[in-house]
């Protein structure tokens, strides 16, 4: 198209080119380097996967690439997109440059758009923005973009408002407009992390083919290997700011050379996918389950808009085992734990806790019996209360519970959970907000395990960790399982996750129960399609075996 | 910014000395909380210094302009202007804070009541703040007046009943998020009270809230006193306020009089600036959301 009548002399030049990139910022507490000599590029048609954790600095040089960086930050070196230099540019220089030579497509695909504008009408914004095309013209080429990015009956869906569209929908529309001017370079950041895993392996696929057809370059930013191997050609990999390993795809999750890789692919919890089935680990079967929903239907709301969060479901937890509750967002996972907790009155249907009727039972009753459960929510930050010190927060359930405790026994107490968790008890002096992520999920355990439970609700305890954190918190938990013997509930959107940790799975989709058994017989012969569908879209992280899963379940979709 | 968060292995600062550097690069937070300071100063030290009789008439020294004996003049009475102002400041200051507070303590207690419960309840005292909001407070204020004279508690106690709504509706928005935190949900799963939740997190984690709602409110208050004090409805003479000296001079303000009108003026309008001044202050300091 006519974005690229300069055509360069070299016959092949890097739409992307960073070289001794460095960026600071300004804080209340001072500068914070976020990237330190950093140097990497991308050819037309090529895919640069940049991963790394969290505050690696992966994030900082895909907006100092667009020159998006915020007021506090002080970049230098040399970005150069499709030959024009964005460090130091002007504002100017720079709108010429987003979304026509380079554009951008943004983890959230909710807030990535106005919600009151219609999608058509965002793209065709796009599109006036850089050419001169009349408005009828622009609107065409909208509806020819969003066939392109797979929305169905795209004259339709071109008047819808963003709220009308799903996830993953909106996230194609984003991505609609960021290829609507044919740019050399796509920058995506998190593209796919804020969607459900079926979805993710679609807008994968899409994007996979709109970079093979147009010879668009792409810099990928994840924190997902098994992304990085279903997409990437090159990956880069950071570490506080530095790009510490660069390579063929193949080459650095096959072979890393830097010990950090290897640290970090040891850490990604793999899914079996073609093992034989061995569930030695038989469940108890005999004993009374600690926690039961029978039949529990559960609807928010009332009237025509009452939403059916969950509808006849009954699962159940014995003694010691672990039942993990897997499903994608919506399917209810997490109000059917709530439930369990008696967070959420059921509508229908019965909950017993440790054998006696949960929503009959009331006052103190109730509050002790409740006392036998722990619980470990998602949120590392909002989990404690951050007016408290970390020794305060774990000893609630002493105070709560245990009233008759004295002063140093409870201090002992707190002491003692903090080792199990493998924290020093020094840091019981300490606010949740000097720990990290990981320390304070463990804080969180900590609380949850001071009365000796015989159920702990683990609600998604380390989808906001980083994967090698994630690991020792497992670890933690499974660690102590075996120790203290506590049943355990736990809510997962990571398939990986949980056939690495539960004995038994429960699968659940809008509300309802789809399938349940042991973890390796369902996760490897699942008896429902949807159960093999979500199998099939976790992408492993091995090029090489993702290649061939793709390629196989491609045939399957057509046969 | 979330690019900074991430960056960050952030060295620990505790909260508080945070919120103090923030307060004090506000400058003009820093020259309200001067003035505020100096007022009190101004009013309950200053007549130890500057002793004048603010009981008895005088009607040898009435009218006079500032000289060396009086400062500020004297008024039609013969009271000392200067004097007047510390004992009338003594009230509105007093009366001011006192409202301020009681507003928001009941805003508090109502909103956090009323957010914690949720469902109907909270429905029924929402739509009880929403009617008070509809009627204007000058005009409540009148009523009650035109009923009763009151003194300086009836006065605190009647405009701190005004003026509660505002406050319950922040604290409620408040409660209302800070409820369904996970710490919260957390401590209820495990077979924690209500009571628990609303005094060890809920009221706790609203403090930066009610206290910049709080310094808001003593401003209003203040103004409200003035208000009243200026229609004649306010304390009775012998006392005084700062809105009561306003409405005396206010005849003389035609016969060149200025001393009986611009000090207590200025006096209100700076304490007023003051407070507003602190609250935003505070406000980046806690960095919670604005007034209203």
């Amino acid at each position: 198209m006519s974005a690229r009548v300069n055509v360069p002399e070299k016959v092949v030049e890097n739409v992307l080119e960073v070289e001794g990139l460095e960026v600071t910022f300004t804080t209340d507490t001072g500068d914070v380097p976020a990237v330190c000599d950093v140097a990497l590029h991308v050819r037309p048609g090529e895919t640069l996967a940049l991963v790394g954790e969290s505050g690696s600095g992966k994030s900082t040089v895909a907006l100092a690439a667009m020159g998006l960086l915020p007021g506090n930050a002080r970049a230098s070196g040399r970005v150069t997109v499709d030959g024009t230099e964005v460090v130091g540019a002007g504002e100017a220089e720079l709108a010429r440059l987003r979304g026509r030579t380079a554009s951008m497509v943004f983890q959230e695909p909710a807030t990535a758009l106005d919600p009151l504008t219609r999608v058509g009408a965002q793209i065709a914004e796009v599109i006036r923005n850089h050419r001169t095309v009349p408005r009828a013209e622009a609107a065409r080429e909208a509806v020819e973009l969003l066939r392109r990015v797979g929305i169905p009956e795209p004259e339709r869906r071109a008047s819808a408002f963003p709220f009308q569209l799903s996830g993953g929908q909106r996230q194609r529309v984003v991505i609609a407009m960021a290829i609507a001017n044919s740019p050399g370079l796509l920058i995506a950041d998190e593209p796919t992390t804020a969607l459900d895993v079926t979805v993710q392996a679609e807008i994968l696929d899409l994007l996979r083919g709109l970079a093979a057809d147009s010879g668009t370059g792409v810099l990928l930013v994840t924190h997902n290997m098994g992304v990085v191997a279903d997409f990437a050609d090159r990956v880069a990999v950071m570490l506080r700011g530095e790009v510490v390993e660069t390579g063929p795809v193949e080459e650095v999750l096959l072979r890393p050379g830097h010990e950090y890789t290897r640290r970090l692919l040891a850490a990604v919890p793999r899914l079996v996918v073609d093992e034989p089935a061995d569930d030695s680990a038989a469940p108890a079967e005999g004993a009374a389950p600690v926690v039961q929903l029978r039949d529990v239907s559960v609807h928010f709301g009332r009237g025509r808009r009452t939403v059916r969060a969950l509808q006849e479901v009954s699962l159940a937890v014995r003694p010691g085992e672990t039942v993990g509750l897997v499903g994608e967002s919506g399917s209810g996972k997490s109000t059917a734990a709530r439930v369990a907790l008696g967070l959420v009155p059921s509508a229908a249907g019965t909950v017993s806790l440790f054998g006696a009727d949960l929503g009959r039972t009331r006052g103190r009753a109730r509050r002790a019996l409740l006392s036998g459960v722990g619980v470990v929510l998602q949120d590392p930050v909002a989990s404690l209360d951050a007016r408290m010190s970390v020794g305060e927060c774990v000893a609630e359930p002493l105070r709560m519970h245990r009233r008759d405790m004295s002063g140093p026994e409870r201090r002992a107490r707190v002491a003692e959970v903090l080792e199990l968790v493998r924290l020093p008890k020094e840091l019981a002096g300490r606010g949740p907000r000097e720990l990290s992520g990981g320390q304070r999920q463990r804080v969180s355990l900590a609380r949850a395990l001071a009365l000796q439970p015989r159920l702990l609700v683990a609600d998604e305890p380390t989808s906001a960790l980083d994967v090698s954190v994630q690991q020792t918190v497992l670890e933690v938990i499974a660690e102590l399982q075996g120790e203290l013997g506590f049943a355990c509930l736990f809510v997962s959107h990571d398939l990986a996750v949980v056939q690495q940790f539960a004995q038994r799975v429960v699968v659940m989709r809008a509300g309802r129960v789809e399938e349940e058994g042991p973890t390796m017989t369902t996760l490897l012969r699942p008896e429902s399609d949807y159960t093999r569908r979500l199998i099939a879209s976790v992408p492993v992280p091995d090029p090489v075996a993702q290649r061939r899963r793709r390629a196989l379940s491609r045939t399957e979709a057509t046969a | 910014m979330t690019a900074v968060l991430q960056t960050a292995p952030v060295e620990a600062v505790a909260g508080y000395r945070l919120s103090l550097r923030r307060f004090t690069r506000n400058k003009l937070a820093v020259a309200g909380l001067s003035v505020v300071v100096l007022f009190l100063l101004f009013c309950f030290v200053g007549p130890l210094l500057y002793s004048t009789d603010q009981t008895h008439t005088d009607l040898t020294q009435v009218n006079l302009g500032p000289g060396a004996a009086h400062w500020l003049g004297t008024d039609a009475v013969g009271h000392d202007e200067l004097g007047r102002l510390m004992y009338g400041g003594r009230v509105s200051l007093l009366v001011g804070l006192a409202a301020g507070l009681l507003a928001t303590v009941i805003g508090t207690l109502w909103g956090a009541a009323a957010g914690y419960a949720g469902g109907w309840v909270d429905a029924v005292m929402m739509r009880v703040v929403d009617a008070g909001i509809a009627i204007p407070a000058l005009f409540i204020l009148l009523v009650v007046s035109a009923i009763t004279t009151p003194d300086t508690l009836g006065l605190i106690v009647v405009l701190g009943l005004v003026s509660w709504l505002v406050p319950s509706r922040l604290v409620r928005a408040e409660t209302l998020t800070l409820k369904s935190r996970d710490y919260v949900l957390t401590l209820r799963a495990t077979g924690g009270t209500h009571g628990r939740a609303i005094t060890r997190h809920i009221l706790p984690n609203s403090v930066s809230t009610i206290v910049v709602a709080a310094t808001f409110q003593i401003a209003d208050a203040i103004l409200l006193v003035a208000y009243v004090s200026y229609l004649g409805l306010g304390v009775q003479p012998p006392k005084t306020d700062w809105g009561g000296m306003l409405s005396a001079g206010l005849t003389a303000a035609y016969s060149g009089r200025w001393w009986l009108i611009v000090p207590p003026g200025l006096a209100i309008i700076l304490v007023v600036c003051a407070f507003n001044a602190i609250g935003d202050g505070l406000r980046d300091a806690f960095d919670v959301r604005g007034r209203g």
